[in-house]
């Protein structure tokens, strides 16, 4: 005595099709609600990748060392105490050459600068660095030469340039022995760099690259942005990130001021920012399925008590309560399923939209988002159409059927 | 067999009780044909509606087919009247989306019943019925008589014991309720019992045993046989 899903299915889609306004509005209703969280963490997770790449195009091997002490308690302390650590130093940056594990170190100074080559000029990121930069980060030269002398501790008058700002300076013009114009000082152009190339946020094809000590002085400033650390094993990183850090503590008196990450660690850290981002915007989406819910409840209601006569006789005619609760219930969860089908399609369209207007950002929705949007607004059609179809399991069928 | 004992109906309407049935004793045996008369209000729907299990009485026993049935689930009634009752009312109570065939197929398909075997079922019934060329009418394309004899199709298709029919002629013209009339004592003729609710005395008469009811209470009952 039960009836068969492709009859409850059928029956409901009769009910539904008779009545197309309200069924498209809790369609759209449900539809909206599943495709914004398909978009929202579509971009949640776009963003998410980004950064991600960002970060891992810095090779795996790599320690990246950076002033000030983070992660223990003691950086507290330092806030309170008004503290501030040490500079990192060149010569910091040359002691770890010491270590047998270690293969290559670049000193990385950055800053911004007026860059110049007769009438031409613009701003443009400038990186203090060494030889070993170019073989550290991958970097391929399009013409000349790269950065002299791994050992560098002199300034030194030449520079290297990014290809679209040799485009936008040289023109045609081949700018390999040139004078250009960085803030106030000239530098002559050794080499440039092939396109391609990314460096945390920097477009390699936009800077200027002068050795360590002219940036030194070009910004004035003894320090260190930060000292890139290539290691020749990954199983060697930890014990090369506990020589770091006891070598510089060592030339700091005894002060442990340095933070020493792996590309892991900080590609940990981005993805749980990211992916917690991801869950919130997700999250705030999936509350606007409540207003849908809220809405599916009180058209259900409505659809129930304009039934009242329809429910009198299925019961009449065999139905129990539980068969007519079942109805109502397919009917609320067939709309729902289709709203959200409807919903994913339309955040799916959008997302590729967006994809085509912003192709760096790859914000494909992922698939457990998609499926818990899904489950979600079925969850919703089951629990706002269930006192619906309560109330019509529990109509009286005497009153439904008698019309007076 | 139906056997009522002592049925009392009550309605609290506000802080009022309506005794819609009183001390109800009424035995009717398998296959009878009984034609319920009285005033409105006296309490003739309201015992159908507790025949046929949609209403449940305030006091007494209710016992069909040996089985006392007062007292059943919810789920256990509507398996009595999904395979045992077939109500006929005098609104029709068709669906309007369904066609007169998917009406009549509506008790089958609330039951399981495989679609073939509907298929099979209702074009028979359908030609019976002389509703063969209407099988895929919508109700509101069809005449008052036609709509009724759907909804005796409907109400017969699961072969049920009893029929109940609640003024089934009242919303006829005195030709298509003949008709009606002359289908349901057909039916009755091959074994169904008919229990028929009417206003009109001489559709009353014809019934082999008539009960009279004033104020919730039989005062009349021409007894079987
Ligand atoms: N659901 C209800 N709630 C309150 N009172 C009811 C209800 N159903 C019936 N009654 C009352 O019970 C009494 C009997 O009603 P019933 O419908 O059985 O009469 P009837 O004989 O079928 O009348 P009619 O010939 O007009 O159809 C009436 O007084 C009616 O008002
Ligand atoms: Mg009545």
């Amino acid at each position: 005595m039960s009836m068969a899903i492709v009859d409850m299915l059928g029956f409901s889609v009769g009910a539904i099709i008779r009545h197309p306004l309200r069924a498209t509005l809790m369609l759209l209703a449900i539809s909206i609600g599943v495709a914004s969280i398909v978009i929202l963490t579509g971009l949640g997770e776009g963003a998410r990748r980004y950064v991600t790449s960002e970060f891992s195009s810095l090779g795996t091997n790599l320690l990246i060392v950076i002033p000030g002490k983070t992660e223990t308690t003691g950086t507290a302390l330092n806030i309170f105490s008004g503290e501030t650590p040490r500079d990192l130093t060149l010569l910091d940056a040359l002691s770890l050459k010491q270590h047998a594990q270690v293969h290559r170190i670049a000193p990385v100074v950055v800053g911004a600068a007026n860059v110049s080559w007769q009438q031409l000029s613009r701003e443009a990121p400038v990186l203090g660095s060494n030889s070993e930069l170019l073989e550290l980060r991958n970097w391929k030269m399009a013409r000349g030469r790269f950065l002299p002398g791994a050992d560098n501790t002199r300034a030194s008058a030449v520079c290297v340039i990014g290809s679209k700002l040799r485009q936008e300076l040289f023109k045609n013009e081949n700018p390999i022995g040139k004078k250009i114009r960085i803030g106030d000082r000239q530098f002559r152009v050794i080499g440039t760099m092939a396109s391609g190339g990314r460096s945390i946020g920097v477009d390699v094809e936009d800077i200027v690259i002068i050795p360590t000590v002219s940036a030194q002085n070009l910004f004035n400033t003894p320090s260190l942005f930060r000292i890139l650390v290539e290691v020749r094993s990954r199983d060697a990183l930890e014990k090369v990130k506990q020589h770091i850090i006891k070598t510089i503590k060592a030339r700091h008196q005894g002060e442990e001021d340095v933070t020493v990450i792996s590309q892991d660690a900080v590609l940990g850290t981005f993805d749980r920012i990211f992916t917690s981002l991801t869950l919130t915007v997700g999250g705030i989406a999936a509350i606007s399925l409540t207003v849908a819910g809220i809405l599916i409840m009180n058209i259900m209601l409505v659809t129930v008590s304009q039934r009242t006569t329809e429910i009198g006789l299925l019961k009449a005619i065999g139905a129990s309560q539980h068969q007519i609760q079942s109805l109502f219930l397919i009917e609320a969860s067939l709309l729902t399923a289709v709203g959200a089908l409807a919903g994913i399609a339309i955040g799916y369209i959008s997302n590729l939209f967006i994809h085509y207007m912003f192709p760096a950002l790859d914000n494909m929705a992922p698939v457990w988002a998609v499926a818990a949007a899904f489950l979600l607004a079925v969850c919703t059609g089951l629990i706002f159409g269930a006192m619906p179809a309560r109330r019509a399991a529990r109509l009286d069928p005497i009153q439904a059927l008698a019309r007076r | 067999m139906i056997r009522l004992t002592d049925i009392n109906r009550v309605f609290q309407v506000g802080d009022q009780q309506v005794h819609a049935l009183r001390d109800i004793n009424l035995t009717i045996d398998n296959g009878e044909y009984l034609s319920i008369m009285g005033p409105s209000g006296s309490g003739k729907s309201s015992l159908l509606n507790i025949l046929g299990l949609l209403d449940n009485p305030s006091s007494g026993e209710y016992e069909l087919e040996g089985e006392v049935v007062t007292h059943l689930s919810d789920e256990q009634q509507a398996v009595i009247r999904s395979t045992q009752i077939g109500f006929v009312f005098q609104f029709f109570h068709l669906l309007p989306r369904l066609s007169a065939e998917e009406n009549i197929a509506l008790p089958m398909m609330l039951a399981g019943i495989a679609a073939a075997e509907r298929r099979k079922r209702t074009r028979k019934i359908l030609d019976t019925l002389g509703l063969t060329d209407r099988a895929k009418h919508k109700p509101e394309q069809l005449s008052g008589g036609q709509r009724q004899r759907v909804a005796i199709g409907r109400a017969t298709i699961m072969q049920p014991r009893v029929i109940l029919a609640d003024e089934p002629t009242g919303n006829l013209d005195r030709h298509s309720g003949h008709d009606v009339i002359n289908i349901l004592e057909n039916l009755n003729q091959q074994g169904m019992a008919l229990i028929i609710v009417t206003h009109d005395p001489e559709l009353g008469e014809r019934a082999h045993r008539k009960i009279r009811f004033v104020d919730g209470a039989i005062t009349v009952d021409t007894g079987s046989n």
